[in-house]
């Protein structure tokens, strides 16, 4: 087992990251403490035990992990024991909220045992680096709020249309042309410290690639990467999602992918797939001659469904998995049993879970928490109330859905404002995801909440 | 030659010319505020008449001035006359609902004259807290602040915000809302707020002010004669919106009081003497005052240099308002449409951007009346660490 320490040099730096959490802080002590007051029984220690043989610590948290825990708060030494380091963070997280201060400054925690692991094993995050860069400050600050929050995945939307910050080794013009500038990029050394920031809080990081939609600024990096649209029998100068009728698409397509799928550690890589518009597709006649060629028909959702046939198979090749958003579902690509289904289209997504777990196929729920749409009051309400099983399914339908993400889409988020949007609201899906089916007293929870709020700060 | 860059002389200094000398004075809502900016080739000259007018202009001097990409400053060639539309443009921040620290105001004020907005409303106290450090009564603050050490605004804390400000061309106008919005008085002025009753019985939980004692009337003569002298603009803002009468109507010595002065129901009419009553106190301490539009539209008696300020959009649509308010003869103030603490998805800027606020029936001189507006940031769900990027 895991025994002394905490795995040794990979995960010490979690007791004392959490030790400064919980007494770094101190508030100004309102009044002494009066002569002669009982001191009472004292906590010495909490000693944290992993349990299994292969602990995990050396390694990167994935979707079969185990988060469970087991804490015993008493007199003089507490016991935080888990199967795995990742739920020894869990444990941490939690131990820290226990702890309080009274009056007089001193810290307490009251006797308790707590049997915890999670509901759903993915619970993410949605961050748009690509509509607004984000420094490398405002990503960690948020794995750190994560962390709060037991939350697991950074879906890390890192390009689309507006610009293009990944900065990639085999073809560095996709951000010199494509970035917003030199100074709105991640390096590759940017990329790693947030995946092993990351790792060390048990966050998973799941980048996004996503096309052929969302595309625009790879084209200004990668010439012939993108249809160029037309008007009648003349190019209009401006370009469409991906073309999908190049063998150079999918030469580009297969060494870029080989670069992420040994960039990033992750079993999975988003993949997109969201939004495609036909429009330049059809205006474009050799995508139109290849159609017919093909016996694609008038339905180009088929050739849509054909490039990402083909994406699919690319990244297969570098043994990751993939999750796609619903409309790769919904044009009905050819989806590997093991493939994951983000929804995200608000209207009937229960029934669109239906459908897609009836299909056998992985589902995350993202459609009710797009927490970038913002509204006046106590909005956390209504993402609280979220009951993600709540569609016509049975058992073995409801078990493929592993989870969801709360989404920050950046039309509208930087760095002055990313923290007070996202937080604390998406603490209330942090708490739907974790927590029992059961736990959804809204007044509970609001008490919860702004003590954790306050917390968090 | 071509290898030249296309400046000219370098510009090494803008000379500010003020006509009306001193700069220890307050500014006012008749300050003259315009300025002239003339940028040519070796001459750069702001000119005003007042101080107030001199800082508008180098906030336009400081948004002309580019850098290219070699770190070089310029300025284009420009001659600007320039002079504002209204002579009230503020804006309010609650530091009740959420305790603001004095830095976040600082900060707000600096941001303020970026925008050449000249006069900060300091919704100061309200229902969930008192952080008002009162001289005259300490224990308003003591009691009704969420915490009476760390979440006050001392006396020194009023001087920094109100110099501050000064400095920047900006007023401030404190509100003391009442007889409304007054929870946070209670704890600190025992008898200052009506006990509501059910039945026979006090309930417990207290109501606005209580209008029929005469221990009210001596205790907000003397509150305001500190104000008046702590913020030393000429106009304080009294509240009187959303007054609710239910606990006023449950208080048996209330419902009697109204039978003796021949009131019958008409609570607005008790509203109104209480009103009528805190009016004649500011007016005899020489001060000039804004109320929020229930006041008018409950038909008190006010002074005709009273300043109505606009706020609700039903039931009556606030153009409709703006009408009448004007129309009666009063100045108003538009605040309606811009309450920016009502947030929604995406570019809502532009549904601000467009409000013309002259778009009401009326004639010239009604429109006259009209002396600006402000932008509103309740505070229920705002405090420092969502302040800023939520206002601008």
């Amino acid at each position: 087992g895991g025994g002394a320490g905490l795995c040794g040099h990979s995960l010490a730096r979690a007791p004392r990251r959490y030790y400064e959490y919980i007494f770094g802080q101190s508030w100004p002590q309102r009044s002494p403490r009066p002569l002669g007051a009982r001191a009472g029984p004292e906590l010495l220690e909490l000693q944290v035990v992993i349990e299994s043989a292969d602990p995990g610590c050396q390694s990167f948290p994935h979707l079969d992990s185990s988060e469970a825990y087991h804490l015993t708060v008493a007199e003089p030494v507490a016991v935080l024991k888990a199967d795995e380091v990742w739920g020894a963070l869990r444990g941490l997280e939690t131990f820290s909220q226990l702890v309080h201060e009274d009056d007089y400054g001193s810290f307490l925690v009251n006797e308790s045992e707590v049997e915890d692991f999670p509901r759903f094993a993915h619970r993410g995050i949605l961050l748009d680096t690509s509509r607004h860069y984000l420094p490398l400050k405002s990503i960690l600050t948020n794995l750190d709020a994560m962390a709060f929050n037991k939350f697991n995945v950074f879906h890390w939307h890192i390009v689309d249309d507006q610009s293009f910050p990944y900065q990639s080794i085999f073809f560095p013009e996709l951000s010199d042309k494509g970035a917003y500038s030199y100074n709105h990029i991640y390096t590759p050394a940017d990329v790693h410290l947030v995946i092993e920031y990351a790792r060390l809080r048990g966050i998973r990081v799941i980048p996004e690639f996503d096309t052929p939609g969302h595309t625009e600024s790879w084209g200004k990096g990668q010439k012939d990467l993108l249809t160029p649209c037309y008007s009648g029998e003349e190019p209009t100068g401006s370009f469409g999602p991906v073309n999908p009728i190049l063998n150079t698409t999918y030469e580009f397509m297969t060494k870029f992918f080989k670069e992420i799928s040994s960039v990033f550690p992750d079993t999975y890589i988003h993949l997109g797939g969201d939004e495609v518009n036909f429009d330049c597709w059809k205006s474009n006649p050799e995508v139109r001659e290849f159609v017919k060629k093909q016996g694609l028909g008038t339905d180009y959702a088929k050739l849509e469904s054909y490039y990402v046939q083909k994406i699919l198979d690319i990244v297969s090749s570098y043994n990751k998995g993939y999750i796609v958003w619903q409309e790769v579902f919904d044009n009905k690509a050819q989806l590997k049993p093991d493939t994951v289904v983000q929804v995200w289209i608000e209207n009937n997504y229960a029934y669109e879970l239906s459908s897609v777990t009836a299909a056998g196929l992985t589902a995350i729920l993202a459609a009710p928490w797009y927490l970038d749409y913002i509204s006046y009051g106590q909005d956390w309400k209504k993402y609280y109330s979220v009951e993600p099983l709540n569609f016509p399914g049975s058992e073995k339908q409801k078990k493929l859905l592993i989870g969801g993400e709360a989404c920050l889409w950046g039309e509208f988020v930087d760095a002055t404002n990313l923290t007070p949007r996202l937080w604390p609201r998406a603490s209330a899906v942090g708490e739907r995801l974790w927590s029992s089916k059961n736990v959804t007293n809204l007044q509970d929870a609001y008490q919860r909440l702004t003590d954790h709020r306050c917390r968090m700060l | 030659a071509e290898n030249e860059p296309p400046w000219g002389i370098p510009c090494t200094q803008l000379d500010v010319f003020v006509a009306t000398p001193g700069c220890d004075g307050l500014p006012s809502l008749d300050s003259k505020e315009s300025y002239k900016l003339s940028v040519l080739e070796g001459s750069l000259l702001l000119s005003a008449d007042t101080v107030w007018g001199a800082l508008r202009g180098l906030e336009t001097f400081s948004q002309l001035v580019g850098r290219d990409e070699n770190g070089t400053y310029y300025i284009n060639e420009t001659e600007i006359v320039d002079f504002p539309r209204f002579p009230h443009r503020g804006l309010l921040l609650d530091t009740s609902r959420h305790y603001l620290p004095l830095r976040a105001i600082l900060e707000t004020l600096d941001v303020m004259a970026y925008n050449k907005f000249n006069v900060f409303h300091w919704h100061i106290v309200d229902d969930p807290s008192f952080p008002y450090e009162s001289s005259t009564f300490p224990e308003l603050s003591k009691q009704g602040a969420f915490n009476a050490m760390t979440h006050v605004y001392t006396a020194s804390d009023v001087q920094t915000v109100i110099e501050y400000a000064r400095l920047r061309g900006i007023r401030v106008i404190a509100e003391f809302d009442t007889p409304g919005h007054t929870l946070s008085w209670g704890p600190g002025a025992p008898g200052l707020l009506t006990p509501c009753y059910s039945g026979e019985d006090p309930s417990g939980t207290y109501g606005p002010i209580n209008p029929i004692l005469n221990s009210t009337y001596q205790f907000v003569t003397s509150l305001f004669k500190e104000v008046s002298t702590v913020f030393p603009d000429f106009f304080l803002h009294l509240g009187g919106d959303e007054v609710d009468f239910t606990c006023w109507k449950s208080n048996p010595k209330i419902r009697a009081f109204m039978e003796e002065v021949g009131f019958g129901e008409d609570y607005k009419k008790l509203e109104s003497f209480y009103i009528q009553r805190l009016l004649d106190i500011i007016s005899s301490l020489s001060k000039g005052y804004i109320v929020w539009q229930e006041v008018f539209d409950n038909e008190v008696k006010v002074k005709p240099d009273t300043i109505i300020h606009v706020w609700k959009q039903k039931p009556t649509p606030y153009m409709e308002e703006m009408a009448n308010v004007t129309k009666a003869g009063y100045r108003a103030l538009l605040s309606a449409p811009w309450y920016l603490n009502r947030i929604s998805y995406g570019q809502d800027w532009m549904a601000a951007y467009q409000v013309e606020p002259l778009n009401f029936e009326g004639v010239p001189e009604q429109k006259d009346l009209v002396v600006g507006g402000e932008a509103c940031m309740w505070g229920e769900y705002v405090d420092v660490t969502n302040l800023a990027p939520r206002l601008w």
